[in-house]
């Protein structure tokens, strides 16, 4: 049963991807993603790590799609047309990421991975204990420095979003 | 575990979402498309860690932590790359890669 859930799910990530990159309207592109985001989160679920899943259902579907479609209706006419790619250059293109795609196939098939056949769940205790651990191996200084990041991002953000204001007094001197 | 699926299908699942990723990065013209093209690479890369993670390791936590860690750098960059988007668009009125010659402050 959970073989065709995975075939049907990849299935549709690796469509509403090619359909994403491919889509000429942006918008539709956009919501594109959000369904390649649900069927990874629906990967998570699958192998049981439930927690990343929510995460990854309410920071990308939630917050980073918003986000974009926010910037789709700010800077776009929703009914524009994307300017395309030369057809040369998409064959290029499309021929070089094959290449790509076969070494890396032929990389991951020809490798013997040493697999543990588990049955083990991870519960959202492990990693909340794991993520504020002071001992070897915790991970509490990166997730300190990730909450500074997220505060420089959200500062930073603001001030380029603000732009042209900021600047208008140093004009006027000029 | 997904019962009765290999490590070596998922793999194959993310390269081929990997390269998807690239492809819409190299050929998309909109600063836009480039973005949602980079949130495909990143995220085939963060279903990597969390495959290899309980497949190979399954008694230890560190693909997961550092799948929170990708994601969260992801939500900042993009929160970023969105705001000098629309810096930009106030600028010189196009979002179009080719339009893009000055990103100076």
């Amino acid at each position: 049963m959970e073989k065709y859930i995975f075939y049907i799910l990849s299935f549709i990530i690796i469509a509403f991807a090619v359909a994403s990159v491919s889509s000429r309207k942006m918008l539709r592109s956009v919501i594109y993603l959000l369904f390649v985001l649900c069927g990874i989160a629906g990967i998570y679920f699958l192998i049981d790590y439930n927690f990343l899943a929510a995460i990854q259902l309410t920071v990308y579907a939630g917050g980073i799609i918003v986000l974009i479609i926010f910037s789709v209706l700010l800077v776009h006419h929703i009914e524009m047309e994307l300017e395309m790619a030369k057809v040369s250059r998409k064959i290029l293109t499309g021929f070089l990421c094959l290449l790509g795609l076969g070494v890396f196939l032929y990389t991951i098939y020809n490798n013997d991975f040493n697999v543990i056949e588990n049955d083990i769940t991870t519960s959202t205790a492990d990693i909340g204990t794991k993520l504020l651990s002071y001992d070897a191996g915790g991970f509490i200084l990166p997730f300190e420095v990730v909450s500074v990041l997220l505060l420089a991002a959200m500062i930073g953000a603001i001030v380029i979003a603000k732009g042209r204001k900021l600047t208008d007094k140093n004009e006027e001197a000029l | 575990m997904i019962a009765g699926i290999s490590i070596y299908e998922i793999l194959t699942v993310t390269s081929i979402l990997f390269f998807i990723g690239i492809y819409g990065f190299i050929t998309r013209k909109n600063l836009i498309s480039v973005l949602i093209s980079i949130e495909l690479i990143l995220n085939a890369s963060v279903i990597n860690f969390v495959v290899i993670n309980k497949y190979l390791y399954p008694d230890m936590l560190q693909g997961v932590v550092f799948s929170i860690f990708i994601i969260a750098v992801a939500a900042a960059e993009t929160a970023l790359a969105v705001s000098i988007i629309i810096n930009l668009y106030r600028q010189i009125s196009s979002v179009e890669v080719k339009d893009t010659e000055v990103m100076k402050y």
